[in-house]
């Protein structure tokens, strides 16, 4: 199986700290991967290496077997990679159906066209439809962003994330913060969008962890220590001790 | 499926909402026509002209401030340039009798505006907030002060100055006679007003208020937010240069005051006020300013101190602008309950009016000292004579401003609790609606 996305000896410094050392991660395509890792474990810094937010000091990163690294951000959205953002990154002025609608434009094809009335582009009012059913906001429709509940803004960060039709999706903690039948909603959601698509995810919530994904891979100190299927990961002892032996005690 | 897509996406607009919507276009059309009919004299004439312009001006300086986000202090660069631009381009045109008509000179001042939008633009959109501001500071800088150096083109202290009655003539228009100019600057001003409402509604002009709101979001959406800022500088250029072109055929001149400070912040002061968060915004604000600036330089040697202070007070209290405070009661308007909050409007007017003329009345007197300090001190003001020498007027204005203040501070409280509860009640039957 190719592989979706491909780390390959990644270095990232900021001044003299070395957050990500020696990074190697391969993640197949159609998976769903888990990012997991104590606080500071370079988790979010790893995803902005692979949205291009970041370039990496050393190292490659490919996607589909091509290195990707060293491009702007939207150059990556283009080839085909969505990320959302752990603290929600909307555009607050705007209503929900804007902020859809604004995450579908580009892979309509419509780019910076200024000939167009964008009321009158039925496949892009069909694409938002569509996404506005999938992360039920419907009701919300005409609301800005700003004035969602925490939950409704978490969806439409996960909307806007796959608004594009991407097929790798990275979502950065998308239950964080969230009560139990929240997070609920939020995880069935996430497998229903990312049907056939891989996803990498981060995320602290273990019952999410291991309910979702079909490999993980367990960061520490910017360094990947252990990776395989949920009971590899459940049984291994270098995990137990750095990282779940924590939360165990 | 189907079913369920006509429900979840936005209604299409009923024939009402079409009627409603080109009406209004027709109705400002129609106003437009009518206007000079009912207002004939050459002062109001002048006065319409100058307004047109500015809308056009203001409307063009939004598609960077309130469409896309970018605060710019040099936007007067693209609006002088087109109007240099149109000035030789009626003087070269009349000398060699080619046949172009007057009214398609703004264009020549709008291609202008957008090729010097597209040369300097590049590097001052790559950042917006307070690097775009800074850079076209320094681009307005060093454009006006080029203009004092190239005096071929720009004509130094003077400018140039053309006859727009030499071109070739369509319909046997010479455009001599100010109503003719009139129209033609109230022909472009409905054009341009369509265009870059038209703007708004298309990808570009919705990725620009993602621009606005989220730059770093838009990346992650597949676009380049420096090509959407660009692409929107390179609109605003063109339209202000199209504004320029029309104030160098009203006044039959261009010079540097056209690129200076001033006028990059009278812009910037009009579309302000007028709200820069609603396409209507800075026409309200044009037409504010415009008439404001002509008014109150009639009455007072100090008007652009006023000017100064109401601008102040527009940012303090009223952020949205003149059409954002209307567009605040709206909800109160719908559900009928204006009424709640109108009294208590009327009430904290009374103290706030006495504090205003406290304080003017403190600027006049400071103003005759510092500025005539020998002339008679009986002074007139906004066409009310006072004695700027005697105690009584000092007191009188101690007594007003700080009396005004002290109980004004209260009546405001008033008018929060008020429109709290207005807003509150409105809702309320918003939703049982």
């Amino acid at each position: 199986m190719s592989n979706a996305i491909e780390i390959r000896d990644v270095q990232k410094t900021f001044g003299a700290t070395r957050v990500i050392r020696d990074l190697n991660l391969k993640v197949a395509q159609g998976e769903r991967h888990a990012l997991i890792g104590p606080n500071g474990a370079g988790k979010s810094t790893t995803f902005n290496l692979i949205s291009g937010y970041m370039v990496p000091t050393s190292g490659a990163i490919l996607l589909r077997d091509k290195v990707i690294s060293g491009l702007p951000p939207y150059q990556i959205n283009r080839r085909g990679l969505s990320r959302s953002f752990q603290v929600t990154n909307v555009f607050t002025n705007m209503t929900v159906w804007e902020n859809l609608r604004c995450a579908v434009l580009w892979a309509t094809g419509h780019r910076y066209a200024f000939w167009k009335n964008i009321d009158r582009l039925p496949e892009v009012r069909e694409r938002t439809v569509q996404i506005l059913e999938d992360i039920h906001l419907t009701s919300r429709r005409d609301v800005p962003a700003g004035l969602l509940t925490y939950a409704e803004q978490r969806a439409l960060e996960i909307g806007i994330t796959v608004a594009g039709g991407a097929d790798v999706i990275l979502l950065d903690e998308p239950t964080a913060g969230m009560s139990n039948s929240e997070t609920e909603r939020a995880v069935s959601l996430i497998r229903r969008l990312t049907e056939g698509r891989t996803l990498l995810i981060v995320e602290h919530d273990m019952s999410v962890v291991f309910g979702l994904a079909d490999q993980i891979s367990v960061l520490v100190y910017g360094h990947i220590i252990a990776s395989g299927t949920p009971d590899q990961i459940r049984n291994d002892p270098k995990v137990k001790e750095a990282y779940l032996g924590e939360e165990a005690a | 499926m189907s079913e369920i897509t006509l429900s979840a996406a936005p209604p299409r607009p009923s024939i009402t909402d079409n009627l409603k919507f080109y009406g209004l276009w027709i109705a400002a059309t129609l106003v437009l026509a009518v206007l000079p009919k009912i207002f004939f004299s050459g002062t109001s004439l002048s006065t319409f002209s100058l307004i047109g312009i500015s809308i056009i001006f203001s409307l063009s300086y939004n598609i960077l401030l309130g469409q896309t986000g970018m605060l710019s202090f040099g936007h007067a660069v693209y609006y002088g340039l087109g109007g240099f631009l149109a000035i030789h381009a009626i003087n070269i045109i009349g000398f060699h009798k080619w046949p172009v008509p007057l009214p398609l000179i703004p264009l020549i001042g709008g291609v202008a505006g957008l090729v010097f939008a597209m040369l300097l633009g590049w590097v001052s959109t790559k950042r917006s907030g307070t690097a775009f501001a800074m850079i076209s500071l320094g681009v307005a800088e060093l454009v006006a002060s080029s203009a004092l150096i190239l005096r071929t083109f720009f004509g130094g202290e003077a400018g140039v100055s053309a006859n727009r009655t030499k071109l070739l003539r369509l319909f046997g228009l010479s455009f001599g006679p100010q109503l003719q100019i009139y129209y033609l600057i109230a022909a472009w001003t409905l054009i341009c007003m369509i265009a870059m409402y038209a703007l708004t509604r298309t990808p570009l002009g919705r990725m620009c208020n993602a621009v606005r709101d989220n730059p770093e979001r838009v990346q992650f959406v597949g676009y380049d937010p420096h090509i959407i800022r660009y692409m929107a500088f390179c609109f605003a250029g063109f339209f202000a240069g199209i504004a320029g072109a029309l104030s160098a055929i009203n006044f039959e001149i261009a010079n540097s005051a056209y690129l200076g400070a001033v006028q990059s912040g009278t812009v910037l002061f009009a579309t302000y006020i007028g709200g820069i968060g609603f396409f209507i915004g800075p026409v309200v604000g044009a037409i504010f300013v415009t008439l404001l600036s002509l008014g109150l330089s009639d009455l007072t040697t100090v008007w652009q101190l006023y000017f100064g202070l109401f601008f102040i007070a527009v940012i303090a209290f009223a952020p949205g602008g003149i059409t954002g405070l209307f567009m605040m009661h709206r909800p109160l308007i719908r559900t009928g309950q204006l009424g709640r909050v109108l009294p208590s409007y009327l009430i904290a007017l009374v103290p706030t009016l006495a504090m205003i003329i406290g304080l003017m009345l403190a600027i006049e007197t400071t103003v005759h000292y510092t500025v005539n300090p020998d002339e008679d001190p009986h002074i007139k003001p906004f066409g009310i004579p006072f004695d700027a020498a005697s105690p009584v007027t000092w007191i009188l204005s101690a007594v007003l401003v700080i009396g005004g203040f002290l109980i004004a501070r209260r009546t405001w409280t008033r008018v929060g609790q008020a429109w709290d509860e207005a807003s509150n009640a409105s809702r309320e039957k918003a939703l049982a609606a």
